[in-house]
């Protein structure tokens, strides 16, 4: 069962570090091997990027999709979905939530796909220069409005959340570092905007005003100086309590759900050996994402963390429509479609608010579990579908099955899936009212629909929310 | 025959919303020093009495104050609050100040008032979140993201079929034993749900209305609420919720569109439920998890702590409860003002006199009642 047995481990990381794999792929990655696999993800240069040629050639209005959805998230649904790059989408994600940035204020979906472009090109790369980008990021700097942050007038939206949410979590600063740490970004902003009439939105720029900057001293966790924005991130990602709360976010994102943000000062994490690998992992390599990626992914807490987490909207979604295929071309509908994650609880690029989404399982309630399990089971109950058909040909070459192998191959297809002797029991009695299963005698098209049938039944069960 | 038990709507101002620009002393020179540039101009501000005023964009309010039925909680908060939304709001629904808190103050009421889970559409959240007050263990809580006529599971089952496999489906969510919290939580809320979606889906059926809600978020929202209570399902706990009332930057246009959308929405969920003769039975919380700094930054306002809270209501006893905390300088802490109410009194009132409940054990502690209900 060797290969069992890789196939399985190979799916637990795709389905992690990408948005899932189907088995032809599986096979081939195993084949490989998993360290080389994992090297492949971490180097994504090593992969073509996903064509924006041809997103525009059928979907030109989300070029620049102004401020009204869908199309803002049509563009990013295309890469999600057709990306053989798979972890560096998956890192744009994990940015996403934890530098949340959200239209709801932004008002421009064409600055919210800059900043994912920019957490594509960095997100694997060091962290202490990606905040440095972050700060300088126009639509960061309007979603926290760092432009109004002035020498004389100092506004803390940018320097609080920046230690909240980005880099230290609460309590490990003062008011008074918050004060602080606002001030060194004092002239932080961005070019005046160009008015929207007559020709349209254009990009933002950053820009520093030194005349808008207070250069005065500043007293910030513990060091004194006449400090910039740059002094304060490199006195902010020195403190223990950085790698702490980044390398907890790649647990969370990564391994296994942790309790929600807030309580992270209160509720030590589940696997505390893990987090101060990592953190060692980071401080050691001064920040370097991918080295603590590739530590994190080859790990044994990594490995045996099978369906230690629930999956998010994005992963659903995505996950889905990557495994029935067919939806590689933005067509009629790519609209609706890309709002589903929406309707699950996860509206990308429009987080709730820069806290970003609670996640594991906070992300059901009974609205949203029937918005997911509704999604998937109309996607996989299509026989047509290139992805079902795919489980359906391998089925087929047995040229008829028990029920229990109905099951099982299903299960393993989709998966590999493990469910529970009491939802294998219920998935048996269906299959038993079906009886044998055969493409034999010209009852193909019933042996495909309770193929279908049983996919649309898997991907409902409790066990299968479990990435 | 329509229901009469006491219900609790609430609306929840996500984000902070500004309380000296929502209820503006526009006596106090204190006010104009600190609000250079977010300050009201005194010709946009509605009187409600000598000291007191709202800002136009909220005039559908008025209406309730001329009426005596919305109450005014002042400087709402508590000692030490931190200036975090995401902290503030969990102990705005929890309760719990000092640990991170499982069980919302809510999700704690609808047990009591259901503790057989009789009911499973007792508690309705309009929205695609649920929200901490509402949670629970063993409480369920109906999440209607979209119209109600689409709550269901596996809609593209239909016919003589969908009940096999709905059946099929209660069963994998039904395990003899238990595995796990989360896999429980699964269960539980599956399980709920289906139970719950025949009778949440035909409440629009059982409903017609004349009063024209205006298009926004939070009045679709009150509109889902007034049809499930309206319907008489045995609805008693609503939540919804608005945002974003973070208005670091920009707050003059930003807290107007804001509130503008939150006052014309409550009107005409008012309007209804009264033409529905539905209204006797109702009240409705406006809170927001702290208020906004004293002096403006320029252009907005920062995190701040003591904040208002409304209830509106047939039955609430309009007026001011409590008092505005001092915008003395040498009063304000760290430049906000001083929670003088905690916002546990307010739930204590509400658990009291409304809702016939023991307030300690649902808000951790006994505080002050202010009289806003008999």
């Amino acid at each position: 069962m060797a290969y069992q047995d890789d196939i399985e481990l190979m799916a637990h990381l795709m389905r992690r570090a990408g948005f899932g794999a189907d088995r032809d792929e599986l096979e081939a990655r195993a084949a490989k091997g998993y360290e080389a696999t994992v090297e492949e993800l971490l180097h994504p240069e090593t992969q073509p990027a996903a064509d924006p040629y041809t997103l525009l050639r059928y979907q030109p209005a989300s070029l620049l999709p102004g401020g009204q959805p869908p199309m803002g998230n049509v563009n990013w649904l295309y890469y999600l979905v057709n990306t053989q790059r798979p972890l560096e989408e998956k890192m744009a994600l994990f940015w996403h939530h934890v530098f949340a940035t959200g239209n709801s204020k932004v008002d421009n979906y064409d600055q919210l796909l800059e900043q994912i472009q920019l957490f594509r090109e960095n997100g694997m790369g060091n962290y202490r220069s990606l905040l440095s980008k972050v700060s300088r990021n126009p639509t960061m700097i309007f979603w926290l409005d760092n432009q109004q942050n002035h020498g004389t007038a100092v506004n803390e939206n940018w320097g609080r959340e920046l230690l909240e949410l980005f880099s230290l979590g609460a309590g490990n600063y003062t008011e008074k570092d918050v004060r602080e740490c606002s001030r060194a970004f004092t002239g932080w902003t961005f070019e005046t905007k160009i008015p929207r009439a007559p020709y349209g939105r254009f990009p933002w720029k950053f820009e520093y005003r030194p005349e808008d900057h207070d250069d005065g001293e500043k007293e910030f966790l513990g060091h004194k100086g006449r400090f910039n924005g740059e002094d304060i991130l490199d006195i902010v990602v020195q403190q223990p309590a950085c790698g702490k709360f980044i390398c907890r976010h790649l647990y969370n994102f990564f391994v296994a759900d942790e309790p929600q943000v807030p309580a992270w000062p209160i509720e030590s994490p589940r696997d505390q050996k893990a987090i101060d690998t990592l953190v060692g992992v980071f401080r050691d390599s001064k920040f370097e994402m991918k080295q603590v990626l590739r530590v994190l992914f080859n790990s044994d807490f990594f490995k045996n963390a099978r369906f230690q987490h629930m999956k998010s909207p994005a992963e659903v979604v995505v996950g889905t429509l990557r495994f029935v295929g067919g939806y590689e071309l933005p067509k009629p509908g790519y609209g609706e479609l890309s709002m589903n994650t929406a309707y699950m609880g996860q509206d990308l690029l429009n987080p709730p608010s820069v806290e970003g989404w609670h996640t594991g399982k906070e992300w059901i309630n009974s609205g949203s579990l029937m918005a997911r399990i509704n999604f998937m089971a109309e996607k996989v109950g299509d026989t047509a579908a290139p992805g079902v058909r795919g489980i359906i040909n391998r089925l087929k070459a047995k040229g008829s099955l028990s029920p229990d192998q109905l099951v099982d191959g299903c299960l393993d297809l989709l998966g590999p899936v493990q469910v529970g002797a009491d939802t294998k029991q219920q998935l048996l009695s269906q299959a038993n009212e079906w009886g044998q299963v055969s493409w034999n005698n010209g009852s193909s098209e019933v042996a495909d629909e309770h193929v279908g049938q049983m996919l649309q039944l898997i991907v409902a069960t409790r066990e299968y929310q479990f990435a | 025959m329509a229901n009469t038990d006491p219900c609790v709507v609430v609306l929840q101002l996500t984000g902070g919303n500004d309380y000296v620009n929502t209820i503006i002393p526009y006596n106090n020179p204190l006010y104009r020093d600190n609000r250079p540039a977010v300050g009201i101009p005194d010709n946009n501000i509605i009187h409600l009495d000598q000291a007191h005023g709202i800002p136009d964009y909220m005039a559908p309010m008025k209406a309730f104050w001329d009426e005596g039925k919305m109450a005014i909680c002042h400087g709402v908060g508590w000692k030490e609050s931190p200036r975090s939304h995401f902290r503030a709001m969990d102990i705005w629904h929890t309760c719990e100040p000092i640990k991170v808190g499982t069980e919302g103050w809510l999700g704690r009421v609808a047990r009591e008032f259901d503790p057989h889970k009789e009911n499973v559409v007792q508690v309705v959240s309009m929205g695609p979140s649920l929200p901490r007050a509402l949670v629970c263990p063993g409480v369920p809580v109906a999440c209607v993201a979209g119209p109600l006529e689409r709550y269901g599971f596996l809609p593209q089952v239909q016919g003589n079929e969908r009940t096999a496999v709905l059946d099929r489906f209660a069963k994998m969510y039904s395990p003899a034993i238990g595995s796990g919290p989360v896999m429980d939580y699964l269960s539980e809320t599956a399980i709920d749900s289906l139970k719950g979606e025949d009778i949440i889906k035909v409440a629009p059926q059982k409903y017609t209305s004349t009063v024209e809600y205006p298009n926004s978020p939070i009045a679709r929202k009150l509109k889902g609420i007034a049809q499930a209570h309206c319907a008489d399902i045995g609805s008693r706990i609503f939540y919804c919720d608005h945002s974003t009332f973070d208005t670091h930057a920009g707050q003059n246009p930003g807290h107007s569109l804001l509130w503008k959308a939150v006052s014309e929405g409550v009107a005409a969920f008012w309007a209804d439920l009264r033409a529905q003769n539905h209204a006797d039975n109702v009240i409705m919380l406006l809170f927001s998890e702290f208020g906004r700094r004293v002096h403006d930054n320029g252009s907005g306002t920062d995190h701040g702590a003591g904040g208002v809270a409304f209830v509106i209501g047939e039955k609430v006893k309009g007026g001011h409860f409590g008092e505005m905390p001092s915008m003395e300088a040498s009063k304000l802490v760290q430049g906000d003002l001083d929670p003088n109410m905690d916002f546990r009194s307010v739930y204590s009132t509400i658990l009291d006199k409304w809702l016939g409940l023991n307030p300690a054990p649902i808000v951790n502690g006994t505080f002050e009642k202010p009289a806003f209900l008999n």
